[in-house]
């Protein structure tokens, strides 16, 4: 959105400019209180915040909770902290970006550039594939995993969110790819190109910006989920997510907050990291995605 | 049996048949040019002969093989697109073997066509660069260079010249026409620009409504249409069509229409037409036909010099183009430029009747 208002930005005067630029602080500061007391209590010891006060900033430092809420922390029953979660999420998270990443750019591309009967059909069920809500599925999806034998395991897990997400990267995909030139592909045709050939040289090379688009969208969303997790892969290939529910609510012992806020911030951190790294392209994305599609 | 031959190509989406039993034959070295106005099928049938669009019935044919579903880049052909269609990913030089590199030509080889290409398009110093950093010119040459390189037998182009300024436009027209004649190749080249059309071509078929009205050289068409369609789309400006009643005059066919102030003129005509007597038909002029009695073509046999008003006229540097009213209808005319003529007064017109020919008015066809 901010290269479209730059584009459009009016002249202001001074008086408006200092209104906005309060107003505009004033909310950052507000959205971003939640994230500074997490920080700043993750970083102190337990005392200080029992002693009452929340906000003020730590009089002792230390990485303590941060080191504990990782290796040594209660989660359920076994004190190995959230090491072998975090690492569980990855192995979910990023097959499941991949393998649904790939499809969707087939997909968009045989659906643009191979027209086929009834494919405006497959493509608008695949389109309500992204409208079905999680809990409706919860039951048959879990008998199929059982068929399978992968139930309660990260695979089974990766099958979940792929089935999910291929939806959504089909969307993006699709309309990305229906702004490309189909001369393009006429023309590869003619110079000998086949399916996969025309896929890997004449389109992919073009599709930078829709799949950091793609992929940060299927990162946060499959990282967050929470229901699938909980459901599917409870125990020891439960995810990041799951296991930081059971470390806040694990009931053993004091109720350490510390290390509870440097849990959080650690389930957190891939996602805004995602954001960082290639947010640029996320905006730049979608705007070339909506523009010409 | 020509060197592409086309036998009676149709083509239909669902149940519309938008082509419509088409029999084209080129011969080898030929410059055809399919021309017509948007709509008419032309590039359907370029695309046809690509590979890009099936032959719903009828018969394609490159050097006597049947190409009904073969693919395109088993036919030996290389296109020209109106977008040039070039890679954007990749530099020029690789655009222009990508083709070579599908076929399997060993690197060596694709290097040696590829600077051959390039040195007779004038685009060595292009050849690292990406088709986002050239000029719509540039453009056009690596999208030609990228067909020549395949050494195609035959070459498409769809309508190459569109995108381009007017002044880029007549000079790639002059470099392709070069290009032919250096290459001798065979070219089939859709466009809807009837000057274009009859500048580059050897031969034209002239489409209207998935049918094609006309098959032959450029002056066979210019001076010969088969019909109103192609005698009004070729020529600019487009040829004047005037009703006019068939008087024969001992045994000279004339046809008579009403000049600027009503009074009748008589223009004899060249057709054997005692058969029409009385009949109302269409008297097709041209507007260099229709000129100052200095300015006319000494040689023609029928020359009518007739007195008329000069309703505007247009000095065009070269020629000035005038408006007078004959049969009731704006007629343009094209006389030298140095030839006095002032709107709104009368002015002595010669019309050179060699030139004119006569249409059916009902059905459009040309009366012989």
């Amino acid at each position: 959105m901010s290269v479209a208002s730059q584009d459009n930005a009016m002249k202001t005067g001074r008086a408006a400019r200092v209104f906005i630029y309060v107003f505009l602080l004033v909310f950052a500061l507000f959205y971003l209180l939640p994230f500074f007391i997490m920080l700043v209590n993750s970083v102190k010891p337990l005392s200080e915040i029992t002693g009452g006060n929340m906000i003020a900033l730590p009089q002792v430092w230390t990485l303590e909770p941060w080191l504990g809420a990782w290796s040594t922390a209660q989660i359920g029953v076994e004190p190995t902290g959230l090491r072998p979660y975090f690492w569980n999420s990855i192995k979910m998270v990023v097959p499941a970006v991949v393998i649904c990443t790939a499809i969707g750019a087939l997909n968009g591309y045989i659906l643009t550039k191979w027209r086929f009967r009834g494919d405006t059909l497959i493509f608008g069920l695949m389109l309500f594939s992204c409208f079905i809500p999680f809990q409706i599925v919860l039951i048959p999806m879990a008998r199929i995993l059982g068929i399978l034998e992968i139930s309660g395991t990260t695979t089974g897990l990766v099958l979940v969110h792929v089935v999910y997400g291929i939806g959504f990267s089909t969307l993006y995909f699709r309309n990305y790819y229906a702004a490309f030139p189909t001369e393009l592909v006429r023309a590869a045709q003619i110079d000998g190109a086949g399916f996969f050939q025309i896929f890997y040289r004449i389109l992919m090379p073009s599709s930078g910006p829709i799949t950091v688009v793609c992929v940060i969208w299927l990162f946060t969303n499959i990282w967050n989920d929470f229901l699938f997790g909980a459901s599917f892969a409870s125990g020891g290939a439960a995810p990041m997510t799951v296991a930081l529910n059971n470390l806040v609510n694990s009931s053993t012992g004091v109720r350490e907050y510390n290390v509870h806020f440097a849990g959080a911030i650690m389930a957190a951190l891939p996602t805004l990291l995602v954001y960082i790294v290639a947010g640029r392209y996320f905006v730049r994305g979608l705007m070339a995605g909506s523009v010409k599609g | 049996m020509g060197f592409l031959d086309i036998k009676q190509a149709t083509k239909s989406y669902g149940s519309v048949e938008v082509l419509h039993g088409v029999d084209i034959a080129v011969e080898e070295g030929e410059f055809l040019v399919l021309v017509g106005p948007s709509g008419c099928g032309k590039s359907t049938l370029l695309n046809m002969i690509a590979g890009l669009e099936d032959i719903t019935t009828g018969e394609i044919a490159i050097k006597g093989q049947r190409m009904n579903g073969v693919h395109p880049s088993k036919r030996n052909i290389a296109m020209v697109f109106q977008s040039y269609a070039l890679y954007p990913n990749m530099t020029v030089g690789q655009n222009i073997t990508f083709g070579l590199e599908m076929h399997g030509t060993p690197k060596a080889d694709r290097d040696k066509a590829m600077g051959e290409v390039a040195e007779l398009l004038q685009i060595t110093p292009l050849l690292g660069r990406k088709p986002g950093q050239l000029s719509g010119g540039q453009r056009q040459r690596v999208a030609m260079g990228r067909a020549l390189v395949r050494n195609p037998d035959v070459f498409l182009f769809d309508e190459p010249l569109s995108n381009l300024d007017a002044k880029l436009r007549v000079d790639m027209r002059t470099e392709i026409k070069k290009l032919h004649q250096r290459l001798g190749t065979t070219i089939v080249y859709v466009t809807h620009d009837q000057i274009e059309a009859m500048t580059l071509s050897t031969r034209i078929a002239v489409m209207n409504g998935g049918y094609v009205q006309q098959l032959g050289t450029p002056k066979e068409i210019y001076d010969n249409p088969a019909n109103v369609f192609v005698a009004s789309f070729m020529g600019s400006p487009s040829m004047n069509l005037m009703e006019g009643v068939v008087r024969m005059q001992g045994a000279e066919a004339a046809v008579e229409i009403a000049g600027s102030s009503g009074v009748p003129v008589l223009l004899p005509v060249n057709v054997a037409a005692q058969r029409l007597d009385g009949q109302t038909v269409l008297l097709g002029i041209r507007p260099e036909a229709l000129t100052d009695p200095d300015g006319a073509d000494k040689n023609a046999r029928r020359i009518v010099t007739l007195s008329n008003v000069v309703d505007v006229t247009e000095p065009a540097g070269s020629d000035t183009f005038f408006t007078t009213t004959l049969a009731g209808k704006d007629t343009i005319g094209r006389m030298r430029a140095d030839a006095v003529a002032v709107p709104g007064q009368v002015a002595q017109m010669a019309i050179n009747m060699d030139k004119a020919v006569l249409f059916d008015p009902t059905s459009g066809d040309r009366i012989r």
